[in-house]
């Protein structure tokens, strides 16, 4: 278990959230649900409606498409958000490989989330930007 | 000798020992003794009802029982309308809550759900040896598996299987400087004590609400704070938030009554030179400082699970109310032979479909929950074979619609509990029961139909039909209806276009 302060604290040090004041990660702290998955147990299902946003405060999960594992995310990495935003149905399962620990965001939450955290949007922004950046040279 | 009755369970071993007294206990144990499971309970306390023997502060449930409904009661179509009584199967057993109303509302009273409560233990004859406090566990390794020993102040009890129905009931203040200047939700005074005092409320969830709407004829103010933004169950189209019953501070607020709502950190409390108490907090947006005088501060920040040592044991727990985490048959992720019931089962958080929990935080959901699992239990650990009924294939539409528009389960623990029916070509459909959703999606198994309903927080409940074939799980959601009739053409012929990708006799 974390107290709203341990999260605060992992929070104040994951890329996503820098440039929040404490009184804003604790309201962040109070709107996500903190949530544990075992080893083995599956958080996101490929296919399936109704997904949310989560943030790993510690753990291991992977991302499995087609039962083929893709990659693995850790701390201060998410996953889910692409589904929530394109009202999709996530396209990959993401099993947890280590004991994880995530922060939830229920899908209809995460808009008026962003809505009134703009910095984070930017944040997700430069990640994104990343992502397709890597995925353009494996093009190339 | 007093005569007195001699108080059953003595310490020793037992198949199966349970913990608690509340209605998560009474419904497990009723059904792992139908189940022919025996075991061992012991609470605490010296009559059932747990929580509701003191809680809530203001004496009326949230959970409602409609006396009237367009189906009898004892029926199980019933429990739809009623929340509160538990599932016995003796007819005279069923629907206890409703004649125990006293006409004046339709959430009973918190002295009317004890008497219900206590009517069903009484009825049921369920077995509790009271006066017997758990205070310490050990887990045993043994050759066949580990043993639990629960101390207590009677004794040691040795079991393979141990069931904590012990709530989520353990006042919790987080700490902050001058925490100890606050009080507790639970030790909120009589209300008219409050007579013309300025109060301060930390928490925006259903506790701190349920203070507020109580004093609003005592307090001269009433503050409200906590960093984020309060959500109202009429606006999550769900259980999430504040219930309607308690929304009056926010239109007293919305109107300039004097009740100030506030989304800011608490930095601390401390006593001023004349007497008074000040509270200095730090708003979510802007950042400005904003100290408040109050004559009372009530920590309304809620309740955690009392699990004593089994941390110490492996029990991984999660968040702000420490809940256990849980397979979906509720049993511990970590500590195999531990489970829990009652509303502890929040901590096995299914599928949690576009952010909507289950309903396992209140009796409606819980006491399904609690009878599920005391069939896993008796399955996996006792041999017992449930009932698994065939159903001709023919059958299947009617039965499915019949499910979907009046089976209690479903609606109560939507997206979270399924009727499950296997098609297993060797043995034909067969029904196998309510099982956990995500239990049956994340499992291996024959290729099954799981039929239940869902919400997306728009306020739509529809019906959702998955599939799972050859080890893949396929879902399809059917219209949502303006009068919740599933049973009508438009949801017979997508049903039946679902159902015959497996069952072809499904098809119209």
């Amino acid at each position: 278990m974390a107290t709203r302060e341990e999260i605060v604290d992992a929070l104040s040090g994951m890329a996503l959230f820098a440039d929040l004041s404490t009184p804003q990660l604790s309201d962040i702290a109070g709107r996500f649900e903190e949530t544990f998955f075992p080893q083995g147990a599956t958080v996101l299902r490929q296919g399936l409606t109704g997904s949310g946003f989560y943030v790993i405060l510690e753990g291991e999960a992977a991302v499995v498409i087609d039962g083929a594992q893709r990659a693995i995310l850790g701390r201060g990495e998410y996953f889910g958000e692409v589904s929530v935003l394109l009202d999709e149905s996530p396209v990959a399962d993401i099993v947890a490989t280590r004991p994880l620990r995530c922060l939830v965001l229920g899908g209809p939450s995460l808009e008026p989330f962003l809505m009134a955290y703009p910095r984070v949007v930017y944040r997700m922004l430069i990640a994104q930007t990343r992502r397709l950046r890597t995925a353009n040279r494996w093009r190339n | 000798m007093n005569g007195s009755p001699p108080r059953p369970f003595p310490p020793g071993d037992y198949p199966a020992v349970v913990v608690g007294s509340g209605p998560g206990a009474l419904q497990f144990s009723y059904s792992l003794r139908a189940a022919g499971v025996q075991h061992a309970v012991i609470s605490a306390d010296e009559i059932p009802g747990g929580m509701f023997l003191r809680w809530p502060f203001f004496q009326r449930l949230l959970s409602w029982t409609k006396p009237y409904a367009p189906v009898p009661h004892g029926s199980s179509a019933y429990e739809r309308y009623d929340w509160n009584s538990l599932l016995p199967e003796e007819p005279e057993l069923r629907s206890l809550q409703p004649p125990l109303m006293d006409g004046t509302s339709y959430f009973p009273s918190r002295p009317e759900m004890e008497a219900n409560l206590q009517a069903f233990a009484r009825g049921a004859r369920i077995q509790i040896r009271y006066g017997c406090r758990w205070t310490a566990t050990r887990r045993e390794p043994g050759p066949d598996g580990d043993t639990f020993v629960i101390e207590t102040t009677d004794g040691e009890y040795r079991t393979p299987t141990a069931i904590f129905a012990v709530g989520v009931a353990q006042p919790f203040t987080p700490p902050f400087p001058g925490s100890e200047l606050t009080a507790h939700y639970a030790d909120t005074r009589a209300a008219e004590t409050y007579a013309g005092r300025r109060v301060f409320i930390i928490g925006k969830q259903n506790s701190g609400f349920e203070l507020a709407s109580g004093l609003l004829q005592w307090a001269s103010r009433i503050v409200l704070a906590s960093p984020s933004p309060a959500k109202l169950s009429v606006a999550t189209h769900s259980l999430v938030g504040v219930r309607a019953r308690y929304v009056q501070p926010f239109e007293d607020h919305a109107l300039g009554g004097g009740v100030a709502i506030l989304d800011a950190s608490i930095r601390g409390v401390e006593r001023t030179p004349g007497g008074a108490l000040l509270v200095r907090t730090t708003a979510t947006v802007g950042g400005a400082e904003i100290n408040i005088e109050a004559d009372d501060v009530i920590s309304a920040t809620g309740f955690v699970c009392p699990l004593l040592d089994l941390s110490t044991l492996g029990v991984a727990t999660f968040g702000p109310s420490v809940l256990p985490a849980q397979t979906a048959f509720w049993e511990s992720a970590t500590v195999p032979g531990i489970f829990f019931a009652g509303t502890i089962n929040q901590g096995s958080r299914g599928l949690k479909k576009h952010g909507l929990p289950s309903n396992s935080g209140a009796v409606q959901g819980a006491r399904y929950n609690a009878r599920i699992m005391a069939r896993h239990i008796a399955q996996t650990r006792f041999g017992y074979q449930p009932a698994r009924p065939a159903i001709r294939p023919q059958d299947l539409l009617s039965f499915a619609l019949d499910e979907l528009t009046n089976g209690p389960e479903v609606w109560h623990q939507k997206a979270y509990l399924a009727r499950v029916i296997s098609a297993d070509p060797a043995v034909g459909l067969r029904d196998e029961g309510i099982q956990p959703l995500a239990a049956m999606v994340d499992g291996e198994g024959p290729d099954s139909i799981l039929l239940t309903l869902e919400a997306d927080g728009t306020g739509l409940i529809y019906p959702v039909i998955y599939l799972r074939r050859d080890g893949r799980v396929e879902e399809y959601a059917l219209e949502a209806d303006p009068l919740l009739d599933f049973e009508s053409p438009l949801h017979r012929r997508q049903a039946a276009e679902v159902l015959s990708r497996l069952v072809p006799e499904a098809a119209l």
